[in-house]
């Protein structure tokens, strides 16, 4: 297979654009994509400050290192679930790949702030383990943002991300997120951070390559948690497709992305601060607070003493992000 | 040839020179989940592999909610 540029030696071939192109030629298509997405959807300019979520895996440290080859102000957060080895060396990743680059990386250590890890979170609440999860993560990077006076978060969610979990709302018909589902998910509430997603254009097959060929050391092993997640069956049945109709998941996200307005008819609830921590929320207590303070309660019935564990919600708001 | 499949964490040993996308069918990995990679070099699926190669299947898959 050819580079459809060069015409030397292929290394990545793209199916849904009937295309293959080499390291360099890639590498250039995938810039270009990830131009596209941020100047199409107005996600942020040279000039902003860009707080970008780094697990440590292909998707953010790809997103970290495009973002600052093409000249954008990327700050790094590594927020650190406490999830065994597998935090500790995602944790490592994400520090080996700052210091190789001279960039900037915050550290968010929720065993260290909070005194209970995502695991914990998930069993006090009977959440399943990701949601408990991405509710700790997207918290987090709010606060830090807002701490920190960045305008905007950027996460490495892509294209195979976000047709996977349209597929779920779409088979369950939760038109409440089909209506939330978007590349940009701008701010406009106080204490709202704007949330985009670069990737949106760029297959998670796509990313890895990326990854792969800028020599990006990431963590290739997947969560332990993360076995057995719906998410990873909608990918399943989404590749499936894909391989017998390359375009299938472009066509199903960018498609849906075309009709989005459909379901902007459902009106979002206002937003207000929580009482404990200031964060937004629809609630007098926001979500992660009240899922914190089960867990305490529960850490300090397992210990059998009401002082076994300090007051957790909003505690520590300043301190733990270096 | 050597194949180091890593998100099953095992190696397999396979005899003889075949395409990427031949030996993919044989191990019965969906070609759209995996990088093929040989050395630091990603690897087409019409490129053929041999004896001597040792080639990791790198999974791309990611899943979990954030």
């Amino acid at each position: 297979m050819r580079c459809r540029k060069c015409g030397g030696a292929a290394s990545v071939e793209i199916r849904r654009h009937h295309t293959a192109f080499c390291n360099e030629h890639f590498t250039e298509f995938f810039d270009r994509q990830v131009e596209r997405a941020i100047e199409g959807e107005r996600m942020f300019t040279r000039d902003d400050r860009v707080l970008v979520v780094v697990s440590g895996g292909k998707d953010s440290l790809a997103l970290w290192d495009v973002l600052r080859r093409l000249g954008y102000q990327a700050t790094g957060l590594h927020i650190n679930l406490g999830i065994g080895e597998y935090s500790q060396e995602s944790q490592r990743k994400a520090e080996a790949y700052a210091a190789g680059q001279g960039a900037e990386l915050l550290i968010a250590d929720i065993p260290g702030e909070f005194g209970m890890n995502v695991e914990e979170f998930a069993r006090a609440t009977g959440r399943v383990s990701c949601s408990a999860c991405g509710l700790s993560k997207r918290y987090l990077f709010n606060r830090v943002a807002l701490d920190l006076g960045f305008p905007v978060v950027a996460t490495g969610h892509n294209l195979d991300d976000e047709a996977a979990v349209l597929l779920g709302n779409l088979l369950h018909w939760q038109t409440e997120y089909l209506a939330r589902q978007a590349p940009v998910l701008s701010g406009g509430e106080p204490h709202l951070v704007k949330k985009v997603k670069p990737f949106y254009r760029t297959a998670e097959r796509e990313t890895a390559a990326y990854a792969v060929i800028r020599g990006i050391d990431y963590i290739v092993e997947e969560c332990p948690n993360s076995v057995g997640a719906k998410s990873l069956l909608y990918k399943e049945a989404l590749n499936l497709l894909e391989q017998a109709a390359p375009g299938t998941k472009q066509s199903l996200y960018w498609g849906f992305l075309e009709h989005a307005q459909r379901f902007r008819a459902v009106d979002d609830p206002a937003l207000r601060a929580c009482v404990h921590c200031g964060q937004p929320t629809t609630s007098e207590v926001c979500a992660f607070c009240r899922m914190t303070e089960r867990a305490a309660e529960r850490m300090r019935i397992r210990k059998g003493s009401p002082e076994a564990s300090a007051p957790l919600a909003g505690a520590g708001r300043q301190g733990q992000t270096r | 040839m050597r194949v180091v499949i890593r998100h099953q964490k095992r190696e397999v040993e396979v005899a003889g020179r075949r395409r990427v996308r031949d030996l993919l069918a044989e191990l019965g990995v969906n070609p759209e989940t995996v990088l093929v990679i040989r050395g630091t070099q990603l690897l087409t699926h019409d490129v053929q592999v041999g004896e001597d190669d040792t080639i990791e299947l790198r999974p791309v898959v990611s899943g979990g909610e954030a």
